[in-house]
């Protein structure tokens, strides 16, 4: 009962920060162009369904590397550090997804999407634990080894994918993957749609938004009923007395920002696991966007991973929903501002939910004070205690 | 000697703006208060004062305008980085949320407000350079000296180092020097000795914000004609930068110069005939400063401490 106040509180604290970021957006639009600001709202509000099903398909397509790049900062959050280098993951495990999707045409079926997605788990995994190495052994600050990373990454994928049969030149990009490698659609394409004539026009969405919900339940299990995932957020709280208690610091640095990089590298496979009219890596000097987004979806979803498939779907909801503003004479940039101010209010609800908490804790002792002078026995003022 | 003049003249553009960012930082963190928005008020310090020279540009030009315009971007950094410091002092969030919302306000709003106020919806804002200084008169004239610091040069430069001088001054020689470092260190301790802790972080926060704006501008005038929302990730590299100086002063010079000096060889090697030869690929190259500032961290960050109270909030209720 206790943890369910708790979640909705949180919750409710999360949905205040929306309300005041939406509100303030609306303000924006207003001065920006009075006629147009109620129905600019409405559009964002909307989101993907301006465009009905497809719309739709479209915000969960955009969700998925967002939910899995919050993944990876949210759980980097819980064990107590800053992971700022899913950026360069997410390209690190991209490029390798990308190769294996491009050259190992040997792979039959499935086979071939599936090790095409490990392949970009362990190249984001290797990318995360570099990060984890020079924290353990060499007390190098997390946060400047993945800055760092984020940028020898990016330089070195695009020498990469100049230098190989990989790279596309008229177009700047990386080749498509065989058909094999690409994700397949589980359906999704035969519900969000929709019809031009008698032409189903499907969204771009793909299995990779049931992997991403998958692999969020996953860690949400990790982290919270298993005690390995205990002795990493232990560590997180408080590494002197988990170091007491007899639990490796060095090992659960590492195993961590292996995983958060695992997490994004994911992001970066499913990214680009993608058809011939879908995304590619291109050769550009430019951090993917995906990676810091992640750590707007992580803090707003309080790093919880069932949190974060929410904030995730909500950031792509809005996100979608600006695209359609250009009709109206908006900037699509509203939606970032937005956003940014979502994530600002949310600093204030954490203050909110303590006036909510204390008001609670408050109203228990009025009613334990009231018990005791009916003169009932403490057993039940401890049941009530405890409960 | 014409290509060591030329590498360190380049080297300045490169080395200043991050001095200046991460001497910023450094009094936020030494007050207590981690401040990752760096990159975002950077951006906002660009835009406003780019802004500014654009719309004067017509009747002004040179020095003047120039100085001009870093007022304003002191100011701009400054007030910005308020919102920073309300949520992380006064509401004792967690400093990373307020700093990350920053980061995403403020490159959205300059796109949004450049395409709102610019005819066309156009998000560039161009900008004529009338400030760079051919040479100095009479010390552009010293050998060796005058070629290397004197000439092709702007004042920025010469603003950065003085702002280096009076930082280590501030920090260390002064009264509320001392006071920052123990916010930083130990609230509890300084608050019962009647320092204003919210205060006194509050003031760290501001001039982290104020010098952060300037390194915006700093860094967009000599390498560009025209502002994009972007400073192409200047603000978390001065954040390594602060870090591998280990919030020192000094340290944080020679940080900056080493790391400028990289980006300098990674940007113009094909001036360098020397490194021409090599027949490198100029990717490879750009990767330089990141892998040597990784090296160089590898053999000093053992004994590496952040400041002790920097990122935790302070609750006077608590102590």
């Amino acid at each position: 009962m206790h943890k369910i106040r708790k979640a909705l509180s949180s919750m409710s604290a999360s949905l205040l920060a929306i309300a005041a970021g939406l509100l303030a957006g609306f303000i924006i639009l207003l001065i920006s162009n009075p006629a147009n600001a109620l129905r600019g709202l409405a559009t964002i509000l909307l989101g993907g369904w301006n465009n009905g099903m497809k719309g739709v398909g479209q915000v969960l397509y955009y969700a998925t590397p967002l939910i899995m790049t919050g993944l990876s900062v949210g759980f980097a959050f819980k064990t107590g550090m800053f992971n700022i280098g899913a950026a360069g993951q997410l390209m690190v495990g991209g490029l390798a997804a990308v190769y294996v999707g491009v050259t190992w045409t040997f792979l039959p079926g499935a086979a071939h999407w599936i090790v095409a997605l490990l392949a970009g788990m362990l190249a984001g995994m290797a990318w995360g634990m570099v990060v984890g190495l020079f924290k353990a052994l060499l007390n190098v600050h997390e946060v400047i080894t993945s800055i760092m990373l984020n940028y020898i990454g990016m330089y070195g994928i695009n020498y990469l994918i100049k230098n190989s049969h990989l790279f596309d030149p008229l177009k700047n990009q990386t080749v498509n993957v065989a058909a094999g490698a690409v994700l397949p659609k589980a359906g999704l394409d035969q519900v969000f749609y929709i019809l031009k004539g008698k032409y189903q026009d499907a969204s771009a969405v793909n299995a990779g938004i049931l992997i991403a919900v998958g692999l969020a339940i996953v860690i949400y299990i990790l982290l919270n009923k298993t005690t390995f995932g205990f002795e990493l957020k232990a560590c997180g709280y408080n590494r002197h007395a988990s170091r007491y208690a007899g639990i490796s610091e060095s090992r659960a640095i590492i195993t961590s920002m292996a995983i958060a990089g695992g997490l994004a590298g994911i992001a970066g496979a499913l990214m680009y696991l993608a058809p011939a009219s879908g995304m590619h890596i291109h050769v550009a000097e430019v951090l993917a966007e995906q990676g810091f987004n992640g750590i707007a979806v992580a803090l707003l979803g309080m790093s919880n991973p069932l949190g974060i498939i929410f904030t995730g779907l909500f950031i792509a909801h809005i996100t979608v929903g600006g695209s359609y503003l250009q009709s109206l004479r908006y900037m699509k940039e509203i939606i970032e501002v937005i956003i940014g101010l979502i994530i600002y209010f949310s600093a204030f609800s954490l203050l909110v939910r303590d006036v909510i908490a204390r008001a609670g804790k408050r109203r228990a002792r009025k009613t334990r004070l009231l018990a005791a002078r009916e003169g009932q026995d403490n057993l039940s003022i401890q049941k009530e205690v405890d409960g | 000697m014409d290509a060591v003049y030329f590498l360190v003249q380049q080297m300045m553009f490169f080395s200043i703006p991050l001095l200046i960012v991460a001497l910023g930082g450094m009094f936020s963190e030494r007050s207590g208060v981690v401040n990752i928005a760096l990159e975002g008020i950077m951006v906002a310090g660009a835009f406003t004062s780019i802004l500014m020279i654009n719309a004067l540009q017509a009747g002004m030009s040179g020095q003047g305008l120039l100085l001009l315009a870093i007022l304003v971007a002191v100011v701009t950094g400054a007030l910005f980085s308020l919102l920073h410091a309300y949520a992380a002092i006064s509401l004792r969030s967690d400093q990373t949320i307020s700093g990350t919302a920053l980061n995403m306000i403020a490159p959205a709003s300059a796109i949004y407000l450049a395409r709102m106020i610019q005819p066309n919806g156009v998000q560039q804002i161009e900008f004529t350079n009338t400030f760079r200084i051919a040479k100095v008169s009479l010390l552009g004239d010293i050998p060796v000296l005058g070629p290397l610091l004197f000439q092709n040069a702007y004042i920025t430069t010469y603003i950065g180092i003085i702002i280096f001088a009076a930082s280590a001054f501030v920090l260390y020689k002064t009264r509320f020097g001392l006071r920052l470092r123990a916010c930083g260190e130990h609230p509890q301790a300084a608050d019962s000795v009647g320092i204003n802790v919210y205060k006194m972080r509050y003031a760290g926060v501001m001039i982290s914000g104020a010098l952060a704006g300037l390194g915006g501008l700093v860094y967009v005038i000599p390498t560009s004609t025209n502002f994009n929302a972007t400073v192409s990730g200047y603000g978390f590299l001065a954040l390594a930068v602060l870090i591998f100086g280990q919030w020192k002063p000094l340290r944080i010079l020679m940080a900056a110069f080493f790391f400028g000096l990289m980006k300098t060889i990674a940007s113009a090697y094909s001036g360098i005939p020397l490194l021409q030869n090599l027949g490198i690929p100029s990717d490879i190259y750009k990767m330089v400063p990141f892998i040597a500032t990784l090296i160089a961290l590898a053999f000093t960050s053992k004994k590496s401490q952040a400041p002790r109270a920097s990122g935790v909030p302070y609750d006077k209720g608590l102590r």
